[in-house]
């Protein structure tokens, strides 16, 4: 039973901000953007809610200023691709150029050109409920949210119009652009509050190595999710889930396995996974264009 | 070449973007311009060790300039780049023959492996329809800790280190290494200050395999027609198909030869540079560099080339301006990230080109 919370609890603990990243990839991806640089507006975010919760002391003002900060740079990948028909790819790639070294160097500027920000105290960082962090539940809530946006709501439906039939969205008297633009901006604005997920909950700073990579897990997630709120959220879980197998067998002594090789697990699981079970995928039929 | 000159205006662009960023941070943008240029150009030393640094990136610049070229995108030359550097360390210490059967063998084992690597993600592609941009990210991380693991293997791992055991002198790509600290070396190099300040830094003969596997892939990709099939499997899958080519296949072959490519990079990293491998971290980002090289040189073979050169020496001069003004050299990936930007938007330069290069055409 202990062993079982303790994966339960951990793997709650590591999907939260691949699911928060991932969901505002769908909700981009979904108007028809094509977001790479989740990674970089993640970083951006983890930076700016470690800062803010240092110089504020206030950790939810801190997770604000990591979504504002997502979104600031979100709103360079909306002005180029939906303004000047930017190719969506290479304008994604930029940005996470822009954002980590935006966040390194303001960090440098800011403390006296360290690379990695003071750690805040403990009692500072987001409150954790019933042994999980408050932003594990807002991550879980969050995918109904959107589910509920998407499915059931006008706007969501005319969201996904613009990214399924812009012309014909375009003919119904809706402006697609305004559309794409709330897609990418939310993208933006989640991708940062999963990288403030990191940087004042998870761990108590931001450095350079805090998100290596998991931008790019959390659009891998998307697509395995083919698109889908709920799907997508599962897929977060199962990468949270192989991360904390790999602790879970690491922390036991009668194990020989180094703790390298079993840190292969979940990219092998996931390789897996998607050879076998991938079938055809469901992209948005506008999704790049 | 109007794509060229696109970049060049991107270039300039993102380099204005840097002074404005170092400019709103209360350092003086000519001062670091400044010191930036004097820290590449100005001595020998330091052309020899921006080229040592730009080798690496030309090559994993033409190893996603030539997916891109297929229509893949290779996020995966990181991974290809930790399984070359890999191989060539683990069999730069394991054998042991005559430099002369040695490095080629080195090479074209560490080539081989790294494209059979590169070849995975094409195949997964092309067989089970897994998006390459997935899989070459899985296959990244995969790579970095199998190297990891296999680094603190017994035999291989440098006991009280986070390193392998070097390579042995016989694998070693470094031009004149030996001599250059014997007597005789050491007594010519005094007597030609130029030469000597070159030859300081691990000058070695990666650069001339990476001029000709530039040479190779332009040659591939223009005057055969598989590169030919290649680019129209690039262009439209659907009527490269129609036309008889065989998609999957090409996809598969397309991401060997860039993780053939990558892996280049690694081992003649290895073999000229580092000479034996380390527990990573994180991922050491040739991989991700080699994007933007590709992006900015217009994924073509010698837009890559030049490309890789102004990286290499962005890269190497901008540690510079950390240490004489105290600016963070960070600037330098914002300085990137725009030129990137730019590259995005085409549009956004099209008029400055339409005034300045294309009058005589208006005419035709």
């Amino acid at each position: 039973m202990k062993d079982f919370i303790f994966l339960f609890s951990t793997t709650l603990m590591y999907a939260t901000p691949l699911m928060f990243t991932a969901l505002g990839g769908l909700l981009s991806e979904k108007t028809g953007v094509i977001n790479i640089g989740l990674e970089g507006m993640m970083t951006f975010g983890a930076f700016c809610a470690s800062v803010v919760a240092i110089k504020t002391s206030n950790p939810w003002l801190g997770l604000l200023a990591g979504g504002i900060g997502g979104m600031t740079l979100s709103i360079l990948h909306a002005v180029a691709s939906i303004k000047y028909k930017a190719n969506q790819v290479v304008s994604g790639m930029a940005i996470n150029f822009l954002g980590g070294g935006l966040s390194i160097f303001l960090c440098r500027m800011i403390f006296d050109g360290t690379s990695m920000t003071p750690p805040i105290d403990l009692e500072k960082k987001i409150p954790s409920y019933f042994g999980q962090y408050a932003t594990v539940y807002l991550a879980l809530s969050m995918t109904f949210f959107i589910w509920i946006i998407l499915t059931r709501t006008v706007l969501g439906l005319r969201m996904m119009s613009a990214g399924e039939h812009p012309k014909a969205t375009d003919a119904a008297g809706l402006t697609v652009s305004f559309y794409r633009g709330l897609g990418v901006l939310s993208s933006g604005f989640l991708a940062g509050i999963g990288g403030a997920s990191l940087s004042i909950a998870i761990v108590s700073n931001f450095r350079p190595t805090l998100i290596s990579g998991q931008g790019f897990i959390a659009i891998a997630a998307l697509i395995f999710g083919k698109w889908r709120p709920v799907q997508t959220t599962s897929a977060c879980l199962f990468f949270g889930f192989s991360q904390a197998l790999v602790i879970f067998i690491g922390g036991r002594e009668n194990i020989i396995v180094s703790s390298q090789l079993l840190s292969i697990l979940p990219y092998i699981l996931t390789l897996i996974v998607l050879v076998g079970f991938m079938g055809k995928t469901t992209a948005p039929s506008a999704l790049g264009e | 070449m109007k794509k060229f000159i696109l970049s060049f205006f991107c270039v300039i662009g993102g380099l204005l973007v840097g002074s404005i960023v170092l400019k709103l941070s209360g350092i003086s943008p000519t001062e670091a311009y400044q010191v930036m240029w004097n820290g590449a150009f100005t001595k020998p030393s330091y052309i020899a060790y921006i080229i040592i640094r730009s080798t690496p990136l030309i090559l994993t610049g033409l190893s996603v300039a030539f997916a891109f070229r297929t229509g893949l995108f290779n996020i995966g030359s990181e991974g290809q780049f930790i399984m070359g550097a890999l191989s060539a360390a683990l069999c730069g210490y394991f054998f042991n023959f005559n430099p002369w059967i040695q490095i080629p063998l080195i090479l074209m084992l560490s080539v081989f492996i790294a494209s059979l690597y590169g070849g995975l993600a094409g195949l997964l592609k092309a067989r089970f329809g897994v998006h390459e941009v997935i899989s070459t990210i899985m296959l990244n991380w995969i790579a970095l800790y199998l190297s990891n693991t296999i680094v603190m293997l017994e035999g291989f791992h440098k006991p009280n280190t986070e390193t392998s055991q070097f390579i042995s002198q016989s694998s070693s790509i470094a031009i004149l290494e030996n001599w250059k600290t014997s007597e005789a070396g050491i007594a010519w190099l005094a007597s030609h200050p130029m030469l000597s300040d070159f030859m300081r830094p691990s000058i070695n003969v990666a650069i001339v395999l990476a001029l000709l596997a530039t040479f190779f892939i332009w040659l591939i990709l223009n005057r055969t027609s598989f590169g030919f099939k290649l680019k129209a499997v690039g262009q439209s899958l659907e009527a490269a198909r129609y036309a008889g080519i065989n998609v999957n296949k090409k996809m598969t072959y397309s991401m060997m030869i860039a993780g053939g490519l990558s892996g280049l990079a690694g081992a003649t990293h290895v073999m000229g540079v580092s000479k034996n491998i380390a527990i990573l971290a994180a991922h050491e980002g040739y991989g991700f560099d080699g994007i933007a090289v590709s992006l900015i040189g217009a994924n073509s073979p010698f837009g890559v080339l030049i490309s890789g050169f102004f990286l290499g020496t962005l890269k190497y001069s901008g540690q510079k301006i950390q240490s004489a003004l105290e600016a963070p050299s960070e600037v330098i990936s914002i300085m990137i990230g725009a030129i990137i930007f730019f590259i995005a938007i085409p549009s956004l330069f099209e008029p400055l080109y339409e005034k300045f290069f294309s009058v005589g055409r208006k005419r035709e």
